[in-house]
């Protein structure tokens, strides 16, 4: 018997995880891949800020009042603390099912529709449920292999079903969906306002010293004031903008999914079985609600895995025929981020592929073609 | 006897886990053998009931597999309690509108520390789960999986078949209900 020295490394789920995510912080942070254009948007917030204080809110605050970088900096803070909440946090990423799950959705769904003959391409795997009068569709992920709940979404770009899925965003480096939505569009608020605030002061700013030394001076004293004015002028459009379509969206309790995709408009389509009818009631609902927890569950250990070796099947061998059935005090979701492939039983796997139709990963475009 | 080391094998707490294997004598045994004593015959899924919109809801619909296995009434009112529970937690009132104005006005630092409204009754729920494997599912050779762990997307009853009495190994790896021919589950694991 050789002795073989093993080096025992903790294993966390997220690292297993499928989908096109990025972890951090030992799977506390979660992003999407692409994340440039987040940075960016630090960039901007971080670089006009500090060019803010640095500058016009020392003279302004002789001038006028020590209250305007007070202010400034709570709302600051506060923007800067909702975008990172808004890009670390899970958004309501439903994990896929798991082989035992997807067999006997496929199962269900056989039995419904009945065997298709070879060549014809099997009829489309959708649900109808009655919502509070209403009927809405439930449609079938091939990728995650479940029917997706109500208001969810796949997203291509992380790959993963969203709950009361948004828009992916990349200005926050994340999908939005139904546990970041409100830090979201609380991020929106208070950058618009943020912005509003800094171009005021800053236009106040240059008015004020251009009257003690002229216009010309006051810029080139401080030339930061010209890229500050620019960079909030052009946000300005853009983000108040944004903020004002979702507070629209808030107030009527849609998605911008359903938005674009036309869920709940036009005379042949139901009601938003969702609103409550009042908008204060919505409003509070969606920013003030209660917020479910993540299920992701990033930072459940795995068994632990030998030096070398794959954590693969936690069973050992000679014992239970059922591959995908161990019993022993492992966590639950062992199974979970094993690629499908190794964890379907054989005699299930041709039935699970064969009937894998075309991948339809949604977006809002795509699936406006397929709604409609 | 069994089935309860089932049960401590598929919670996530590995002391109450032991406390069985300790009632049973179980010291000398080890893993495979306790797992030769009781296999997974089949899994059960109860699936979301949609019908009051995204709530929480499971379907009280008593599935046809465990027809032989378990009261009727029993499934249902466990379910049934499961969607209060659900609807306890995703409850909007005055109280969940307090705790979501508190968390905006701190920026949502004090989530760091202070747990939500949602986390307790999940914990609850969770203590509910093990509560009835221990006294309900379990001695019926049932288990129940919590639906956190599950995305909350199903209720996953794993139905199992004591292979100490009938000394053969079940078949049984189809989802099909009654699949099994060993005829080694019908006893019950006592």
């Amino acid at each position: 018997m050789s002795v073989m020295v093993v080096r025992k490394k903790v294993t966390r789920k997220w690292e297993k995880l499928p989908g096109r995510n990025t972890f951090c912080c030992d799977g506390r942070v979660m992003m999407a891949r692409q994340k440039g254009i987040f940075y960016l948007t630090l960039f901007l917030i971080l670089g006009t800020c500090t060019l803010f204080f640095a500058f016009e809110c020392r003279y302004l605050a002789v001038q006028l009042s020590p209250a305007i970088p007070v202010f400034a900096a709570v709302l600051f803070l506060f923007s800067m603390a909702t975008l990172l909440r808004t890009s670390f946090s899970d958004p309501g990423v439903i994990p896929r099912a798991l082989p035992d799950e997807a067999a006997f959705i496929e199962m269900e769904i056989e039995a419904t529709n009945g065997t298709v003959p070879q060549g014809q391409r099997p009829p489309p795997r959708i649900k109808n449920f009655q919502i509070n009068n209403q009927i809405v569709k439930l449609k079938y992920c091939y990728t995650c292999k479940i029917f997706r709940p109500p208001r969810a979404s796949h997203c291509s770009i992380c790959d993963n079903c969203v709950e009361r899925f948004d828009h992916h965003c990349p200005w926050v480096g994340n999908c939005v969906g139904k546990r970041n939505y409100r830090y979201f569009y609380l991020f929106i608020l208070s950058l618009s306002l943020l912005t509003i605030y800094v171009f005021t002061f800053n236009i106040v700013y240059v008015a004020l010293k251009s009257l003690k030394i002229g216009f010309l001076e006051t810029l080139k004293e401080t030339p930061g004031t010209v890229l500050e004015v620019l960079i909030c002028f052009f946000t300005l459009w853009s983000v108040v903008g944004l903020t004002g379509f979702h507070t629209f969206l808030v107030a009527l309790n849609q998605t911008t999914n359903e938005d674009i995709k036309g869920s709940w408009t036009g005379k042949n389509r139901v009601q938003n079985p969702y609103s409550h009818g009042n908008i204060l009631k919505n409003c509070c609902e969606v920013l003030c609600g209660p917020l479910p927890p993540s299920v992701l569950d990033r930072r459940g250990i795995l068994p632990l895995e030998e030096s070398g070796t794959r954590p693969s099947s936690t069973q050992e061998p000679g014992s239970s025929p059922f591959p995908q059935s161990p019993v022993v005090p492992t966590e639950p979701l062992s199974s979970n981020e094993l690629p499908l492939k190794a964890r379907v039983p054989e005699e299930m796997q041709s039935s699970v592929l064969t009937q894998q139709g075309p991948e339809s990963p949604e977006t809002p475009q795509e699936a406006s073609e397929a709604d409609k | 006897m069994c089935f309860p080391c089932l049960l401590g094998s598929e919670s996530k707490n590995y002391l109450h886990w032991f406390y069985f294997l300790g009632k049973l004598g179980a010291q000398g045994h080890n893993l495979q053998e306790l797992r030769r004593s009781a296999s997974l015959a089949t899994k059960v899924f109860v699936q979301r009931d949609y019908s009051d919109g995204t709530i929480c809801q499971f379907q009280t619909k008593f599935p046809p597999e465990l027809d032989s296995r378990i009261e009727r009434q029993l499934f249902e009112e466990t379910v049934k309690t499961l969607n209060n529970f659900y609807a306890e937690a995703e409850k909007i009132g005055g109280s969940s509108y307090l705790e979501g104005c508190l968390a905006c006005a701190t920026a949502y630092f004090i989530f760091l520390c202070m747990e939500t409204h949602y986390e307790k009754v999940l914990k609850k729920i969770s203590r509910y789960i093990q509560e009835q494997n221990e006294k309900i599912f379990a001695p019926r050779g049932l288990l129940l999986t919590d639906p956190v762990e599950r995305g909350m997307r199903v209720i996953e009853i794993s139905i199992y078949e004591d292979r100490c009495s009938s000394g053969s190994a079940s078949s049984g790896s189809s989802s099909s209900s009654g699949s099994s021919s060993g005829g080694g589950g019908g006893a019950g694991g006592r």
